[in-house]
């Protein structure tokens, strides 16, 4: 367990993104999807980028994931550890694995995702191991 | 229409520099330059194209055409794909000669990272007031060089068993090289156990994995037909070129291979060549694992192969099958700028000329290709294949 953790910086919002940092606020991780071709896609758009119809909606993953890889950076003040998760949902997202062993980790872990405080109040979606 | 033998290689020059403490950025552009025109035999007033990247100070090529004293220039072209910007910048040299839009066009490229003692590879970087799209939802968790490279290099392991043994054979084959280059930043050759015992950087990258960090720079030229008869130098021909970039997908994550898959196929059937013909390759070399994925997307051997291909010095002049970065590559001898594309550009043409140190020429090089990787494998990067052959 990492007796420190890193701290997280602020995200800049933009109107294109702000109802995700809002949810992410509260606890809740939202992903896009496109009614048009029904697929889930990250980082959000408002265009899918897989067929490019302006269709898309918020909607509320379930935090459920698989760790499809990460590496522990170890040349920080504090080690951390970037990873990618892909979600229940199907699309994958950049993150951090926190609250866990990081010489634990392993591609095809299932994990969960936890919130993380960041710099000037918000919060950033982590995940530790289900 | 094809760029196949419509242009030539008229000129190289790489900076002997690795510490540039006492030049400017401007000047060490200006001094590459001078130096390819010179190996060339051209001078300033010939060069009617200039081609430059993120790298050259300044908004594309104004400020170093002013500062160069380029006044005849036709064509300009300030792609930056990172450090595949100049293999692709030969590219669209090709094109525009092929075009008749130019003669003789320049390509420079310089740095000064260590003397400006930039964090290249360990600290996340910003774009500050204006925010690519994805970086606030990748920059908070701290994307580094190393360790965007790092998770690229655990998921081949993962679907593949890849293991850091058969990617310190890569460092292994560049150290054998580079104790024979003068310039090289590292000239002492290394083990396997030296590697894996490196101290770790990233998971599963090692110290020993990593590419140097290096001030310094190189200039190419690249010339018409009638332009390359009229030099005295060896010709070398560009018969294949191919670019593109590859990305996230979305979201449909796959770290498994690299913008090569694409331009390896497409420059070699431009060239008309398969990889077996291939006498020597200009890998990218940021890390490792840059050049085991681009071999095996490339086609030098089967996806999922590359650790066992690049074992047991399989990648050493004069005993391996495909001879790599005979100069050091970036691994042992120079990554100018943080960019490495030009000098695979610089050492391909060299062993195609038949002027690589002789403890490293091939022989009868008469087929070689450059290739590099911008950006991140991690994440979205730029990638651009060209192919020499010696006429
Ligand atoms: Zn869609």
């Amino acid at each position: 367990m990492a007796e420190k953790e890193r701290k997280l910086p602020a995200s800049s919002t933009s109107p294109e993104t702000e109802e995700y940092w809002a949810a992410a606020k509260e606890g809740k991780l939202l992903v896009k999807k496109c009614n048009g071709c029904g697929k889930t896609h990250h980082y959000p758009r408002s265009l899918c980028p897989y067929c490019f119809s302006d269709k898309t909606v918020w909607t509320t993953a379930s935090g459920k994931g698989v760790i499809y890889s990460y590496s522990v950076m170890r040349r920080a003040p504090i080690p951390y550890a970037l990873a990618y998760v892909t979600l229940a949902e199907g699309t994958t997202m950049m993150t951090n694995m926190v609250d866990c062993d990081f010489d634990k980790l392993k591609c095809g872990q299932p994990v969960k995702v936890v919130f993380k405080p960041t710099d000037g109040g918000g919060a950033l979606a982590c995940f530790t191991p289900a | 229409m094809s760029i196949k033998g419509k242009a030539y290689i008229g000129g190289i020059f790489e900076h002997p520099t690795r510490l540039a403490t006492d030049k400017s950025l401007a000047m060490i552009h200006a001094e590459v330059a001078k130096g390819a025109l010179e190996d060339a035999g051209l001078s300033k007033d010939d060069v009617d194209a200039y081609f430059c990247a993120g790298d050259a100070p300044g908004l594309g090529p104004m400020s170093m055409a002013d500062y160069m004293g380029l006044t005849k220039l036709k064509h300009f072209d300030s792609t930056d794909v990172g450090g595949s910007s100049y293999v692709v910048h030969v590219g669209h040299a090709c094109e525009a000669i092929a075009a008749g839009k130019c003669k003789v066009a320049l390509i420079t490229l310089a740095g000064r990272p260590r003397a400006e003692g930039m964090a290249t590879g360990t600290v996340p970087r910003s774009r500050g007031g204006s925010p690519t799209p994805d970086e606030p939802f990748e920059f908070p968790y701290g994307p580094t060089v190393v360790n965007m490279y790092g998770m690229a290099a655990m998921r081949h392991m993962h679907e593949f068993g890849t293991t850091s043994e058969q990617l310190a054979w890569i460092k292994v084959a560049a150290s054998h090289h580079a104790q024979y280059n003068e310039h090289a930043l590292l000239r002492d050759v290394v083990t396997v156990q030296d590697v894996v015992n490196s101290p770790m950087i990233s998971d599963p990258l090692h110290r020993m994995d990593c590419c140097v960090i290096t001030d310094g720079g190189g200039a190419v030229i690249v010339v018409a037909p009638e332009i390359a008869k009229s030099l005295k130098r060896p010709k070398v021909k560009i018969i294949g070129a191919a670019e593109t970039t590859k990305n996230q997908m979305g979201g449909a994550v796959d770290l498994t291979y690299t913008g090569a898959r694409y331009t390896g196929p497409a420059s070699f059937a431009e060239a008309g060549v398969k990889p077996s013909d291939i006498k020597y390759a200009s890998i990218y070399d940021s890390f490792t694992i840059t050049v085991l994925m681009q071999l095996e997307d490339l086609g030098f051997c089967e996806k999922g192969k590359g650790g066992a291909f690049v074992s047991d010095g399989n990648l050493i002049s004069g005993t391996g099958k495909l001879p790599f970065n005979t100069d050091g590559g970036g691994l042992c001898s120079n990554h100018p700028g943080n960019r490495g594309g030009l000098t695979k550009v610089l050492e391909a043409v060299r062993q195609v000329r038949g002027e690589a140190h002789p403890k490293v020429q091939v022989k009868n090089c008469d087929l070689a290709l450059a290739h590099g990787t911008g950006g991140s494998l991690g994440s979205r990067h730029g990638s651009g294949t060209i192919i020499l052959e010696r006429e």
